[in-house]
């Protein structure tokens, strides 16, 4: 089949990221193409390049032949690249025809000709078999409705590239079935799509190809048909485990955290977490593996009282906790490294020792009576600290915004393990953090446990996991689907239950298991 | 703020000295179309305000309401805040100030007096709570409330002087606040009052409430980053209603000098705009006491030589109104000055 | 009982009712344009009270009244476009640009009321728009007094809220400008200039708010006083909300709000004091946010400045 789309030597730095170092890919007409890899490995920033939001620092980039430059979205548009975001580019209270046509519009004179506009979606919708209301506003569309008006908007603007990026991340089961169907009728059309995506399941589903990156390079390019689970697992993850982690056995103790079928909206209302229940013992690290979206977010920042409950109940040290404020569940003994630092670990603007109180700016010794913060605590407090979690540069009066991503870590890591918590929450604690900060923070993690914490892990990272863990919970679709001890648990274990797959269907070195 | 010898950044400094620079500019080209010389009406303007000690005092007396604005406005800005309804707050605090003042005579001084300024800032946290709690209750902006706040203020003081509370003549006012409620003068003729220590102390308070205690860096926490905050164990809610209260007790302050010291009774509609230019001067100021009462002795220093300089010269005394208007412009254009600070250091 | 409807509902009153409401309809739909674009304005008052300046000004020196309407949309239009600059350009807080071009706003037309004519407070007398009767129209009963003889601006105002209304919801640029409010970058993704749009519509608010001014010193009366809009400005904004940003919607709440207006005095005859009249514009529109609530009327980039990626 003829290439329609090669991409050469891409490569793109941000500041202190290769983001992509010198990654090839290209794209056959009519094929499936998809592009995995774990979060930070660089899909997004190869498709936005493609797209015409980054600009590559080097590589080449050619569509049906001939060498482009593409320095905007009107570029890529222009040359037939269309491009599905995972946050939808769609303007909510106009309708989906309004949203379809909106920048090549159908016009009579200065006015919007909306019956054509209709009439062009319609017959659209038809030919790809799209099913939409073109008179429907956009905010009353489920997400998967949404995501088949950003398709029609691409296809309405010829694209015959088209980008999906993470698709299937927002989509319940039954509408990821629906977008496959729909993947595979554009398909038969003849055009091109490439599909981000993490899941496996979903690469065996559909693609023709498939290519893997792994921290902005491009580990290998396969027909779908000559790979099996295990191998793409070992392709995105890496084969080697580059991080050992010294510790001794854990001796654990009594139950510190205890969840009882606990149930979690998110903000719009949709169920992430689905009965909920586990327990976290003294002395151990329970790690929380599992696809990113599968309600770990929701459920630590429940059990954190950033989020309240459906229902269900928390026990810290056998307190009932549930719908207690986060200071209050944080008195009680909870340490929590929250998943994104900038978002709510830590105030950027603020120096390094005001961010070294962050929750315990309330008590003593950091407050004094009337009120009355005491500097000379804090001073103390981040002098101390500094010192210890290695933070530098070492110098507590700078704002946190100036540290290295590593750095900012530590400063959340130092505020929250300093003060030898009961329970301790991790979520995705070396998240864009250098290697050797990533030794230190999970050096660190072992000695709270063996110092008697109990820590809960949650971490996309298969390694972290493996290497932390005492024992393993999988988590899926809002649930639990698996607790393993430790010894019984490897990478293929793990991305096998990881996909939905059910404990009791797992064959150890099994082949192609995950399908159906 | 643990580093006392940490370095001001130059742009902070820098960018409202260009703004005023600017507007001044602007000003001379007001100055050329009346054909006069910028240079002698600026001259003017200076010797007027600062050229001599009753000068000086009438500038600090002008300065003072505007530093209560200004530190108003400020502390709801540290808290993520856009008070914009000072204005109405420093009429709801000033009707108090004055009911007190009128009301509870026969006290003595060292009681009425500060009962008449408690009563000021009561009625301004009052009014600036209410758009503070339908943003932590409702999320409802607090700009578009506070407008509305505004207006209803200045309504339900026209109703109160014209009707049940006004003075016994046709004039639209209250009666006088008894002597016991009112602020001494300091330097008289001038009217210049002890409600400039009043303000001192308000600057000295917000800078040891926003850097020294727990309040203000959980109001700086929310201001800065409010899901940080809620993680961090800050009821932002509550933060978010304080901080407004607070900011209207300043206003109320402003308001109440206004009565205590300056007409001695409510006068319908007094207030020259002075909550707006709290936005002026807090802005100017970059949101802290020390640029604040800097930026307000400024403002009082043009208000003050503005009559000079309509008298003096041909240049009418509301150049200095466009000029306030300029700053700010300019002062919220801000970016247009790190932009081509920017650029420079790029080329 | 009877009495009391009479006095507050009879066709004197309604005739008032829209010339009230004539200045809040051009300023509310001005700040629906601005609004609609992603850009918020507070800044109606002041571009008001220029245009109400400008008009009288260009009226005294040309003799034609409606070239003094055309110099302050000029006026008007230049405010807007300033205001689009600092807010579209270098990214100032818009609140805070409003606030400077209110205060500006009251500065320089005193400042040139007295170059000009040499007085404070009141202009002299100015040729104004005269009244005009509609042929037919005026005949008819009930409604003949109410809109058969009116001044033209009045006229012109209801137009100005139909166009309006079919150029936001009709034409293609409508649909990209209220693409812009909503979401820019879904407007940018799809080749929509941004900043353009947001220009042309900022500068168009500003325009049609000096004509709002311009009906107050040339049309309702015949001369510039100090301070003439008296909040009208504000008004029109609360207009904008209480119509959940829809001509047709502000064109309902400035009738409303006109009809306040015009019953002030009658309902003090019947003891309500003016000034619970006068407020309820503004306590209604913070009844109705509360009432919003959890539907979002507003456009959402109102207020946010956009900055492109890359």
């Amino acid at each position: 089949m003829a290439i329609v789309l090669e991409m050469k030597g891409i490569t793109k730095q941000f500041p202190g990221v290769l983001a992509n170092d010198r990654i090839s890919f290209d794209v056959e007409e009519g094929e499936i193409h998809a592009l995995v890899g774990e979060n930070g490995s660089g899909k997004s920033t190869l498709m936005s390049i493609l797209y015409g939001l980054y600009r590559a620092d080097a590589g080449e980039i050619h569509v049906r032949g001939q060498r482009v430059q593409i320095n905007e979205p009107r570029d890529a548009i222009n040359l037939k690249i269309g491009m599905v975001f995972q946050h939808f580019m769609l303007v909510e209270p106009l309708t989906v025809a309004e949203n379809i046509v909106l920048g090549s519009e159908i016009k009579r004179g200065p006015f919007l000709d909306y019956d054509r506009a209709v009439a062009e979606v319609e017959r659209l919708s038809e030919s790809y078999g799209l099913k939409i209301d073109p008179r429907a506003k956009i905010q009353d569309l489920s997400v998967g409705l949404q995501q088949r008006v950003e398709i029609l908007k691409a296809l309405y603007r010829g694209a015959e590239i088209l980008i999906l990026d993470e698709p299937t991340a927002v989509l319940t089961p039954q509408e990821v079935d629906d977008l496959m169907e729909v993947m595979h009728n554009l398909r038969a059309k003849g055009t091109s799509i490439i599909f981000i995506t993490h899941k496996i399941r979903e690469v065996l589903a559909i693609s023709d190809r498939v290519t893997v990156l792994r921290r902005g390079k491009k580990v290998g390019t396969k027909a779908t048909a000559d790979t099996n689970p295990q191998d793409l697992a070992e392709m995105m993850v890496g084969r080697e485990v580059l991080l050992q982690v010294e510790k001794d056995e854990a001796k654990p103790g009594e139950d510190v955290l205890e969840v009882r079928d606990l149930v979690v909206k998110d903000s719009r209302g949709a169920y992430k977490v689905n009965g909920v229940s586990l327990t976290v013992r003294r002395g151990e690290i329970l790690g929380i593996a599992g696809v990113e979206g599968n309600g770990q977010t929701e459920l630590v920042e429940c059990l954190a009282g950033l989020i309240h409950p459906e229902s269900g109940q928390v026990f810290l040290g056998g307190k009932d906790i549930t719908d207690w404020p986060p200071l209050r569940i944080k008195q009680a003994g909870l340490g929590y490294v929250p998943e994104d630092r900038h978002r709510r670990g830590l105030v950027l603007d603020y120096s390094i020792a005001d961010n070294l109180i962050l929750g315990l700016h309330t008590e003593a010794p950091f407050r004094k009576r009337f009120g009355v913060q005491d500097f000379k605590a804090i001073r103390d407090n981040a002098g101390k600290l500094v010192e210890a979690f290695d933070i530098r540069p070492p110098y507590p009066h700078q704002p946190a915004r100036k540290l290295s991503g590593g750095n900012q870590q530590k400063v959340v890591v130092a505020r929250e393990f300093d003060r030898n918590p009961e329970l301790l929450i991790c979520a995705q604690p070396t998240r864009g953090v250098d290697i050797g900060a990533i030794e230190f923070i999970h050096q660190q993690v072992v000695a709270q446990r063996d110092r008697g914490a109990a820590v809960l892990l949650v971490s996309a990272e298969l390694d972290e996991i493996l290497s932390l863990s005492d024992r393993i919970a999988v988590m899926y679709n809002g649930k639990i689907v698996a607790v393993l001890p430790r010894e019984e648990a490897d990478e293929h274990k793990l991305g096998f239950l990881m996909l939905g797959g059910r404990l009791e269907d797992y064959k150890a070195g099994g082949g192609n298991n995950v399908a159906g | 703020m643990l580093d006392k010898a940490k370095r001001i950044p130059v742009a902070v400094v820098l960018a409202p000295v260009l703004a005023v620079l600017l507007a001044l500019i602007v000003g001379s080209a007001f100055i050329l179309t009346v054909g006069e010389s910028p240079f002698s009406a600026y001259k003017v303007l200076l010797q007027e305000s600062f050229g001599s000690m009753r000068g000086f005092a009438t500038t600090l007396q002008r300065a003072t309401p505007l530093m209560f604005t200004g530190l108003a406005v400020a502390f709801a800005f540290r808290a993520g805040l856009f008070n914009i309804g000072a204005e109405g707050q420093l009429y709801i605090g000033a009707f108090a100030a004055a009911w007190v003042g009128f009301t509870f005579t026969g006290l003595p001084k060292i009681i009425h007096l500060p009962l008449a300024v408690m009563a000021g800032m009561i009625g301004g946290a009052i009014w600036a709570a209410v758009p503070g709690l339908l943003k932590a209750k409702f999320g409802i902006h607090e700009v578009i409330n506070s407008i509305m706040m505004n207006y209803i203020a200045y309504f339900l003081t026209d109703w109160l002087v014209t009707g049940p509370f006004q003075g016994s003549t046709m004039i639209p006012e209250t009666k006088r606040v008894a002597a016991s409620a009112t602020l001494s003068r300091l330097m008289p003729p001038t009217r210049l009052t002890t409600a400039l220590y009043i303000a001192f102390a308000a600057a000295a308070v917000m800078y040891f409430l926003m850097w020294r205690t727990k309040l203000g860096y959980e109001i700086r926490a929310v201001g800065l980053n409010p899901t940080a905050a809620e993680y961090g164990g800050i009821n932002v809610a509550k933060i978010t209603v304080a901080a407004m209260a607070i900011s209207g007790a300043l206003a109320g302050l402003a308001g109440t000098e206004q009565i205590l010291g300056l007409n001695n009774r409510f006068i319908q509609r007094f207030s020259p705009d002075l909550g707006f230019m709290g936005v002026a001067v807090a802005l100017l100021g970059k949101n802290h006491p020390v640029g604040i009462i800097l930026a307000a002795v400024l403002f009082g220093a043009l208000q003050t030589g503005a009559a000079a300089m309509d008298r003096l010269t041909s240049v009418p005394r509301e150049l200095i109104t466009i000029l306030q208007g300029v700053i700010i412009f300019f002062v919220a254009a801000e970016y247009l000055f790190t932009r081509f600070m920017k650029s420079k250091g790029e080329a | 009982m009877w009495d009391i409807i009479k006095l507050l509902v009879n066709t004197t009153v309604l005739a008032a009712t829209l010339r009230m409401a004539t200045p809040l309809l051009f300023t509310a739909v001005g700040g629906i344009f601005s609004e609609r674009s992603g850009v918020v304005n507070i800044g109606l008052e002041g571009m008001m009270l220029i245009g109400a300046f400008t008009a009288v000004a260009v009226s005294y020196s040309t003799g034609s009244a409606w070239l003094g309407v055309l110099g302050a949309l000029l006026a008007g239009a230049l405010m807007g476009f300033i205001h689009g600059i600092a807010s579209i350009k270098y990214r100032a807080n818009q609140v805070v640009s409003g606030t400077a071009i209110n205060i500006f706003a009251g500065g320089l037309t005193v400042y040139l009321q007295r170059l000009i004519f040499n007085m404070a407070g009141v202009s002299p007398a100015v040729p104004r728009i005269a009244d005009v009767e509609l042929p037919l129209i005026s005949k008819i009963p009930l409604i003949g007094p109410v809109i058969g003889k009116q001044n033209p601006m009045v006229y012109l105002a209801l137009l100005i809220v139909v166009g309006a209304h079919i150029v936001i919801f009709k034409t293609v640029w409508g649909l990209r400008l209220r693409s812009v409010g909503e979401h820019p970058g879904a407007a940018d993704s799809v080749g929509i200039n941004v900043y353009k749009t947001r220009y042309v519509a900022v500068t168009l608010s500003g325009a049609l708010a000096g004509v709002g001014g311009a009906y107050l010193s040339v049309a309702h009366l015949s001369r510039f006083v100090e301070g003439m809009t008296a909040g009208r400005g504000f008004i029109a904004l609360a207009a904008m909300i209480f119509g959940k940003w829809n001509p047709l919607g502000a064109l309902g709440a400035c009738l409303f709000f006109g009809y306040a207006d015009a019953l002030q005095m009658r309902l003090q005859e019947i003891g309500i004091p003016t000034q619970f009249v006068q407020m309820l514009p503004y306590i209604l529109t913070m009844v109705a946010l509360v009432g919003l609530i959890g539907r979002a009327v507003a456009p959402k980039a109102s207020g946010e400045p956009y900055v492109k990626e890359g």
